[in-house]
């Protein structure tokens, strides 16, 4: 078995069949597979130390809560935060941009402030800046794309007024697949007095982050794009924004000593956490960053560059194939047209052949206005993919253009 | 023909049909004949939402029946929305609202779309049923 097929063989639902045929499943970008190791770690908590967190006494519950609370470490030391203090769990990304967009407003954002989000966001990096803005009465600016799909930086520059207090970007364009300069905009926008908040929701899987090395203020990502459960997330915030930012959700273990006058809140990371957390999830994720570890990230680079450069290799000597989003400094998603066939055409005939990609907007309406586009089809690549299944790709590629050409 | 009649002939027509690929060739066919509507039609009021690609559908009343023409910018859209036509067009409002929709599994048209083109299908119906039913009303006045 060679190391690829060895690596598929850890992931049970790849060698499912879709319409008659073995799955291809380019479609990792929304969301990605789970590796046995994830789904046994998962089976293994309910199992075995069921129970809820931080209230018994219990063995059990001491169990649980040792496990929650290493994979905050393990998360930590993951994206070199500086404190396991500075990881909160959330469901997912959107969540945590949800949480920022409501208590960063509450405590620093006055009438008339300045945000700066970016024309590629994710709907969900938009909207809650754009509704938390309204409520403040804070100005919305946008940072511009350019023709290949990367951000204007010369624009951001001077976006930046002496009254913006927030840049929210990406870490990576879900729809471009453009990896967007961090550093550099970390740079300016601190110039300025700003924060900056990253989208790392398609950032975690591809590289190694480094939120320290970036020097960014938030930093928010989904486990269930990185190998991980759906429906756990982690928002990353430095303390010392945290500490001045109230909670965003009131109940249970947030709370440190509540009378009827009033409540006062637990410490960090806990005031931000309401509720009975998602343990279970939490210990999946932990076993999903192990998996990520132990594989490493020059093989998932390599591997992925490697998908990426073929693919848009073998489209480009397509006749009619447009590309939307041609950065250099890219991951590997790839979304493109077929010339004079619908993007959803398109889809449908390739959902037959048992390729899962997306076709549409991706969430990202305001982009594909950009472009002057409705939608588009777009394949996303993880490192279990391999060279045979995008010859199968651009199979269906060619089948597609014989049918509707 | 009736609405039934119709419906029974399509599926008969299909029934042909062993491969997947032909079935969908059948349908790109049947969305090049589809009574387009015009350019002016091409309104928001007559776009139908759950689809993923823009269906316009526009009908008129005449003598009693329904005449309906739509129009999508993708291929196997018009192709399932002039199977719509072909069965429920020039049927009185009625005859619409009564009539079933249990042909469309019988052609294997939802196990075969995805799930959200199948959502787009089941829009596309709603549609049909609710002019039938504004007309109904209409008629009644």
């Amino acid at each position: 078995m060679s190391d690829i097929e060895k690596i598929r063989a850890d992931f049970p639902i790849l060698s499912v069949k879709v319409n008659g045929n073995p799955l291809v499943y380019f479609d990792n970008a929304a969301t990605t597979q789970k590796p046995r190791q994830v789904i046994d770690a998962i089976s293994y908590y309910y199992s075995n130390f069921n129970a809820n967190v931080h209230r018994g006494v219990h063995k059990l519950s001491q169990q649980a809560t040792d496990a929650f609370e290493i994979v905050r470490k393990q998360i930590a030391t993951f994206i070199n935060a500086q404190s396991p203090t500075e990881i909160i769990y959330t469901r997912g990304t959107t969540e945590a941009i949800n949480l920022v967009a409501f208590s960063f407003f509450e405590t620093f954002i006055k009438e008339g402030d300045e945000i700066i989000v970016s024309a590629l966001d994710h709907h969900s990096n938009l909207v809650p800046w754009q509704m938390a803005c309204a409520r403040k009465k804070a100005v919305l600016k946008v940072i511009p794309v350019t023709i290949v799909g990367e951000l204007d930086m010369q624009a951001f520059q001077k976006l930046l007024a002496p009254n913006t207090r927030l840049v929210a970007v990406s870490h990576v364009s879900n729809t471009l697949g453009t990896i967007n300069p961090l550093k550099e905009i970390v740079k300016l926008a601190h110039a300025n007095n700003t924060a900056v908040f990253v989208d790392g929701a398609q950032g975690m899987s591809h590289g190694k982050v480094d939120v320290q090395d970036i020097g960014c203020d938030f930093y928010a990502f989904s486990g269930h794009k990185m190998y991980a459960p759906m429906g756990i997330g982690c928002l990353y915030g430095k303390t010392e924004w945290l500490e001045k930012m109230n909670p965003y959700q009131y109940g249970g273990e947030m709370i440190q000593k509540v009378s009827f006058e009033c409540t006062t809140f637990n410490e960090l990371p806990y005031k931000f956490e309401a509720g009975t957390p998602n343990v279970a999830d939490v210990v999946g994720l932990g076993a999903a960053l192990k998996y990520i570890e132990h594989l490493g990230w020059e093989f998932i680079e390599k591997q992925e560059t490697q998908l990426l450069n073929y693919l848009m290799e073998k489209l480009s000597k397509i006749n009619g194939i447009q590309f939307i989003g041609t950065s250099k400094n890219k991951a590997a998603i790839v979304s493109f047209n077929i010339e004079g066939i619908h993007y959803f055409d398109a889809g449908t005939i390739l959902d037959h052949m048992g390729i899962a990609v997306r076709t549409g907007s991706h969430c990202t309406q305001p982009l594909m206005d950009v472009f002057h586009i409705e939608g588009t089809i777009r394949a996303s690549m993880a490192f279990y993919n391999t060279v045979e299944e995008i010859d199968k790709l651009i199979k269906g590629v060619e089948k597609v253009k014989q049918l509707f050409g | 023909m009736t609405i039934q009649e119709s419906a029974d002939k399509l599926v008969n027509e299909f029934s042909q049909f062993d491969d997947w690929m032909d079935k969908y060739n059948y349908l790109i066919e049947m969305g090049k004949s589809i009574p387009t509507i015009d350019e002016k039609e091409k309104v928001d009021s007559n776009l139908i939402s759950g689809c993923q690609s823009r269906v316009w559908l526009s009908s008129e009343y005449k003598d009693g029946k329904i005449y309906f023409k739509a129009d999508s910018d993708a291929v196997i859209t018009k192709g399932i929305a002039n199977l719509l036509i072909r069965v429920f067009s020039g049927h009185t409002p009625k005859e619409i609202t009564d009539a079933d929709t249990d042909f469309l599994d019988k052609i294997g048209l939802k196990e075969h779309l995805s799930p959200t083109r199948s959502n787009g299908l089941l829009s596309m119906i709603k549609q049909i049923k609710m002019y039938a039913y504004a007309y109904s009303l209409k008629g009644n006045s």
